[in-house]
């Protein structure tokens, strides 16, 4: 029903946009801001430029909606105020579609379905956590007790870092908390670097963004225990957009259904996380 | 105004305010102690080419990167996670209040070698022939004329210092600053947040300064004979 109820919904966005084609709206130079520090989602390489999943579903979004874009670097913890404020015209950020954010901001379509996990240090007192890398959803009550219950056992007296003001923080406050202290960094990769250095015990976030790190880290570090998806997490990632909008929306919402229907969004993610994490509809 | 949440906004702000004061006395006491030292190691040719390294190195390099050199820098050794050092280097707060202390003594050495210099050797000599000894001649003139000197200037190190505690919340540490960031990154509100924190800093220096005041009327002969 759900499934049928999004399809629907897809397909009538698409007329939308098609009839916003034909009037050929023109939104100029769209200036679009990430981290580029946020593999594989957004990342600079050392020349500067800004290159990940994000970047390349951005130029594809460019070509089929016919506009100019500007890809601009900003701090995460600034990165929602400065679209308020009009500094850019987009947040493209792996940004985890929730109610809170909903408030200030308007989503398109999602782009990622986003799980979060683990990571910690390989041959320390938590090298394997309980639930191998099992996927548990907010809904399943049970699941969610039974996860949590040998989370909390494992984690006591740990130290868990986290990006400042992110689903994950929200999620470790509500559930870990108490037992476990939560150190919150300005940035992803502060929370990586202290890891490797041994000031943390685990690392907290999104398993697409673990996933690139432990690749790149095999040796010395694991992703580990359960994931979770749904709840304080929210729904998965979208582009965030200034409130009303809405034709810059129909237009990129429109643009994001038809790459996921082709199965360009599934090559790119293919291309950058080695497994598919972009939305089935 | 929404002033439910600025109430809000600053209760949660002022439980930082703790740690703030903690990172600002303590670095000020540990930089003093170790700025007195530097102006000590000054009496001979080698103490002074050392102590003047240290002030150039420390005073031309920002206190951002100092912080991000002994917290992520020494951290990523493998030599230092092994040392007896690394309980102390783990911690942020350590960390933190360690760069502050050795930042701090760089400008206080500089501002109380100002003030020592500013003492008269004819004061001195006529400590002598009073018949002083040398550590009375320390406690009841040098020091206190050397310090009334470099007050006004030690004021402005205490203000920036107060204000350079914000730097920490870099590596993780939730003093004010660090507060103040992470309310706006939930709330998206970032005038009324960084509004309340600047006035809580203002209202500190404000302090400070009206405190320092005080301090040099007691210490100046001219208004202390007036009493």
């Amino acid at each position: 029903m759900m499934r049928k109820g999004l399809f629907t919904a897809s397909v009538g966005m698409l007329l939308l946009a098609s009839s916003a084609l034909v009037q050929a709206k023109d939104f100029g130079t769209l200036k679009f801001a990430t981290e580029a520090a946020y593999p594989p989602f957004n990342q600079s390489t050392p020349s500067g430029k800004i290159v990940g999943y994000e970047p390349d579903m951005v130029a594809e979004l460019a070509k089929r909606v016919g506009f100019k874009y500007e890809l601009v670097a900003q701090k995460w913890s600034g990165m929602i105020p400065g679209l308020v404020d009009g500094k850019y015209d987009a947040v493209v950020d792996a940004v985890t579609v929730t109610p809170k954010r909903e408030e200030v901001v308007d989503f398109t379509h999602q782009y990622t379905v986003s799980v979060s996990g683990f990571v910690t240090l390989k041959g320390s007192a938590l090298d394997t956590l309980p639930g191998n890398n099992e996927v548990v959803t907010a809904g399943d009550e049970a699941g969610m007790t039974k996860a949590i219950d040998a989370l909390r056992a494992k984690f006591k007296g740990k130290t868990i870092a986290v990006q400042v003001a992110t689903i994950q923080a929200d999620f470790l406050n509500k559930y870990l908390a108490d037992v476990a202290t939560i150190r919150t960094y300005q940035g992803g990769p502060e929370t990586f670097a202290d890891l490797l250095n041994g000031r943390v015990d685990a690392v907290m976030a999104s398993r697409t963004n673990l996933n690139a790190y432990v690749k790149k880290h095999a040796d010395t570090v694991n992703s580990t225990g359960y994931g979770f998806v749904g709840g304080v997490l929210g729904q998965g990632s979208a582009i965030a957009l200034r409130k009303n909008n809405p034709e810059l929306k129909a237009a990129l919402d429109a643009a994001l259904v038809s790459m996921i229907k082709d199965g360009t969004l599934k090559q790119l993610s293919i291309k950058w996380f080695g497994e598919n994490v972009a939305p089935a509809e | 105004m929404d002033f439910s949440f600025l109430q809000h906004t600053l209760v949660a702000l002022l439980r930082g305010l703790p740690l703030t004061l903690n990172l600002a006395v303590l670095s000020l006491v540990g930089g003093g102690v170790l700025a007195l030292l530097l102006n000590l190691l000054r009496q001979n040719r080698a103490g002074s080419y050392l102590a003047r390294f240290y002030v150039w190195l420390f005073r031309g390099t920002p206190l951002l990167i100092q912080i991000f050199m002994i917290y992520y820098g020494l951290g990523s050794l493998p030599a230092v996670r092994e040392s007896i050092f690394w309980p102390l280097l783990r911690d942020p707060y350590w960390c933190g209040l360690i760069a502050l202390i050795l930042n701090d003594a760089a400008y206080t050495s500089e501002i109380l070698r100002g003030g020592l210099n500013a003492v008269s050797v004819q004061s001195l000599e006529a400590a002598k022939v009073c018949g002083m000894s040398r550590f009375t001649t320390l406690r009841r003139i040098t020091l206190p004329i050397a310090i009334r000197q470099a007050l006004p200037a030690y004021s402005n190190e205490i203000i920036s210092m107060i204000k350079s505690t914000s730097l920490v919340s870099t590596i993780s540490l939730m003093e004010m600053t660090g507060i103040a960031d992470s309310i706006v990154s939930e709330t998206f509100r970032a005038l009324e947040v960084f509004l309340s924190a600047a006035i809580i800093y203002l209202l500190l220096t404000v302090l400070v300064s009206k405190g320092v005041a005080l301090l040099e009327r007691r210490l100046s002969p001219y208004y202390a004979g007036a009493r």
